[in-house]
């Protein structure tokens, strides 16, 4: 193990374009599903927040028990959607990192909703009266609550940028791995385990785990910073 | 601040620069051994060069290999499984099947070989000294080239590998099953250029080789544009024709995993 | 919707009675102020007029109209602040009316002139001190310019200075044409605002008169009580 490290550290020292590479599409993928899927999450968490419909409950535990939702599972259903003989073949996008931003954007809406859903619904308990009386409708206080929340809500995208990051089963299925298009640092890390290069492998995951440190790192300083400016 | 964080989206969505959605290269279906043992980054190069098509390969199983291709998701195969080839072909899915290369399976265990695999000629009688022996044995069990080869081999030595005393199936491609075989001291059949690539050996090694049932032939299939009409059939065929031509097999016999040749051209 | 006419009116929930039989009438003018020991049922009088809470009996006439709409605000104990500037605090109150932005805009710069925020208009609300919350709450309460407006303890928590400003704002409110529906345990505020007073005790309305009538002479044992009970803290040399 410490000589494996050891080798790690040494492949780290001479980061090369393609690491870099695979960084970048590691980066470029989860951010775009993020910024999707907390353009979906947002207003969905927060909608079923100031919502009071029948089946409201079933709605709640079923978007709560898709944040478990196993990745590979979303990789198989993504693909059997994309690929030429499933309903939107027609587009040619399995194998490709917008395949890729589809997956992970499914894996990260329910997650984003769920802890949206928990954050706005605390604020609607204290607002509700003063809301109803000034005669929003549900979409208006749902977007205020939101706007009220938003460093709370940034609980939510870190929880999704995690996700998406982390995740490996669907990209692989969906994005095919391949070298130089769509291969991430998940897939890299589980594709340099498989051929028994366990430094590289762990070199890949430190990097991993850098990125999304220095991500939770920014996100804490905004947050920080947010407190202070505006209370 | 609204606005503030109305902008933060939008730079976020910017920065993060939607993929293309365009798919503009030739997508090779193929399977772990010949990824995972550093053909493609090699053969590649010099197709594009020769071409200028562009290449992605996709590497799984053989099996998945050929259902991508059945499902219209690949422009062409590189496989080994000779007889779910000829079904894919025989079908309608693909045509013109061509020989590209051989590489050769092996059988790895225990550097102690307690099985005395050593002292055998043929993989059948290794199979049943290792059953004999009461050794581990782990098997693909992915329904790849590699793990139709087996059950061949198996079939071969009169023995229901799945009541052999040690027999355990990863379910994995070759390196998460060579990780297994090398985590519990096991046997396994290789094919050599993974095996060749394959850097976290602990303490096995090479047992046997060299007998012609672990032959491995791969065979080079475009997809049939009849079936899917959206495939590259032009790029698909150029592919095919520069594998067989005398440029692509000499690069075939050229390459060397972990200095020695591991891929051996028989296009006719 | 005025005369306002309220009979009968009661609130119960799980049995346990909050308002029990309120009969009122409620003209279009001036402040009404609410006092009455914790507990009366100010709060749920409000609420209900609000229609914030389902009244279990009897009977709301809003001058033969349903409950307006849009003509009526309240301001609450503990105002909502939300984490946005000052200005868009208030300006979010008008977006269900049928206004243009523009004049959204005038109408929000026109009540943080008058309750003296517009300086702090881009500043953010969650960092307002108490007495700025509440002008803050009854700013966003008269952009819409209300007929009838609830203010519950506007100045429960605030220092005399606070105090003074928010009354001041209440005046000119009134000045503007709107009804006052007020609760206060301050009798000294009572004094300063009021027109007429209610008195509510045990969940029935004790006394209805003129503030000046009220205080001189107090008509129901309860009142009496509650006046004398209040009055040495409000003048504590007076034993």
């Amino acid at each position: 193990m410490g000589h494996t490290l050891g080798e790690a550290f040494a492949l780290l020292a001479s980061l090369d374009s393609r690491l870099l590479q695979v960084v970048g599409l590691s980066l470029r993928v989860s951010l775009s599903a993020l910024a999707l899927g907390t353009l979906l999450g947002l207003p969905l968490g927060a909608w079923l927040a100031v919502s009071r419909f029948r089946g409201r409950g079933a709605a709640i535990v079923a978007i709560n028990a898709l944040m478990g939702l196993p990745s590979v599972v979303v990789g198989v259903l993504v693909y059997l959607l994309l690929s030429r003989s499933g309903p939107f073949g027609g587009f040619g996008l399995l194998f490709s990192p917008a395949a890729m931003v589809a997956a992970q954007t499914v894996l990260v809406v329910p997650l984003i909703a769920a802890v949206s859903r928990q954050i706005v619904e605390e604020a609607w308990r204290d607002y509700a009266p003063e809301l109803s009386l000034i005669g929003l409708s549900r979409w208006q206080s749902a977007f205020l609550l939101l706007a009220d929340c938003r460093f709370a809500l940034s609980v939510a995208t870190l929880a999704g940028l995690g996700r998406a990051m982390s995740e490996v089963g669907a990209v692989m299925i969906v994005g095919g791995n391949i070298d130089g298009y769509t291969r991430v640092m998940t897939t890299a890390i589980a594709l340099e385990t498989s051929k028994g290069d366990l430094a590289l492998a762990i070199a890949l995951g430190l990097v991993l785990m850098a990125v999304i440190l220095a991500l939770n790192a920014a996100a804490y300083g905004l947050r920080a910073w947010a407190g202070r400016r505006y209370g | 601040m609204a606005s503030a964080f109305r902008t933060l989206i939008a730079a976020l969505l910017l920065a993060a620069g939607l993929p293309a959605l365009a798919q503009d290269a030739l997508v090779v279906a193929s399977t772990t051994s010949t990824e995972q043992s550093g053909l493609f980054s090699w053969l590649l190069p010099k197709f594009e060069a020769a071409t200028g098509i562009r290449v992605r390969v996709v590497a799984v199983g053989t099996g998945q290999a050929i259902d991508i291709g059945r499902r219209g998701d690949a422009d062409v195969l590189l496989v080994h499984d000779r007889a779910a080839e000829d079904k894919f072909v025989a079908d309608g899915w693909g045509i013109a099947r061509r020989d590209v290369m051989v590489n050769d399976f092996v059988v790895v265990g225990p550097r102690d070989d307690p099985a005395g695999v050593r002292s055998v000629r043929g993989a059948a009688q290794a199979l049943q000294r290792i059953d004999a022996a009461r050794q581990g044995f782990v098997s693909r069990g992915d329904k790849s080239g590699t793990h139709a080869a087996e059950l061949r081999l198996w079939k071969e030595a009169g023995i229901d590998p799945k009541r052999s005393p040690g027999y355990k199936e990863a379910g994995a491609g070759m390196g998460p099953t060579l990780n297994l075989a090398a985590a519990i001291n096991a046997y396994t059949v290789a094919d050599r250029a993974t095996w060749a690539a394959f850097k976290n050996r602990q303490q096995l090694d090479l047992v046997l080789a060299g007998d012609p049932a672990l032959f491995n032939p791969y065979g080079v299939i475009p997809v049939n544009p009849a079936r899917h009409p959206h495939v590259k059939k032009e790029a698909a065929e150029r592919f095919a024709q520069w594998l067989t031509s005398p440029a692509g097999q000499e690069a075939i016999a050229a390459f060397r995993a972990d200095g020695q040749p591991v891929f051996f051209p028989n296009a006719r | 919707m005025f005369p306002l006419r309220i009979a009968g009116l009661a609130f119960a929930p799980n049995g346990k009675a909050v308002l029990d039989g309120v009969d009122l009438e409620l003209s279009g003018e001036g402040i009404t102020v609410v006092l009455g020991p914790n507990g009366a049922g100010k709060t749920v009088l409000l609420r209900l007029l609000a229609g914030l809470l389902p009244a279990g009996r009897g009977r709301l006439d809003w001058g033969g109209a349903a409950l307006p709409s849009g003509r009526l605000a309240m301001v609450f104990q503990q105002p909502m602040v939300l984490r946005l500037s000052v200005w868009a605090n208030v300006e979010f109150a008008l977006r269900p009316q049928a206004l243009s932005p523009a004049e959204r805009r005038r109408r929000t710069a026109r009540v943080l002139e008058r309750v003296g925020l517009a300086e702090r208009s881009r500043d953010s609300a969650r960092l307002l001190s108490g007495g700025e919350r509440q002008r803050l709450a009854l700013a966003r309460a008269w952009a819409v310019a209300p007929r009838l407006l609830l203010l519950d303890e506007p100045t429960a928590s605030l220092d005399p200075g606070a105090t003074e400003a928010v009354e001041r704002i209440v005046r000119e409110i009134r000045t503007d044409g709107a009804k006052i529906l007020m609760t206060t345990h301050n009798l000294g505020q009572a004094t300063r605002l009021a027109d007429d007073i209610v008195f509510l005790a045990a969940g029935r309305v004790q006394e209805h008169g003129p503030a000046n009538a009220f205080f001189a002479r107090p008509q129901s044992a309860a009142a009496r009580a509650y006046l004398q009970g209040e009055l040495p803290w409000r003048l504590p040399f007076a034993r």
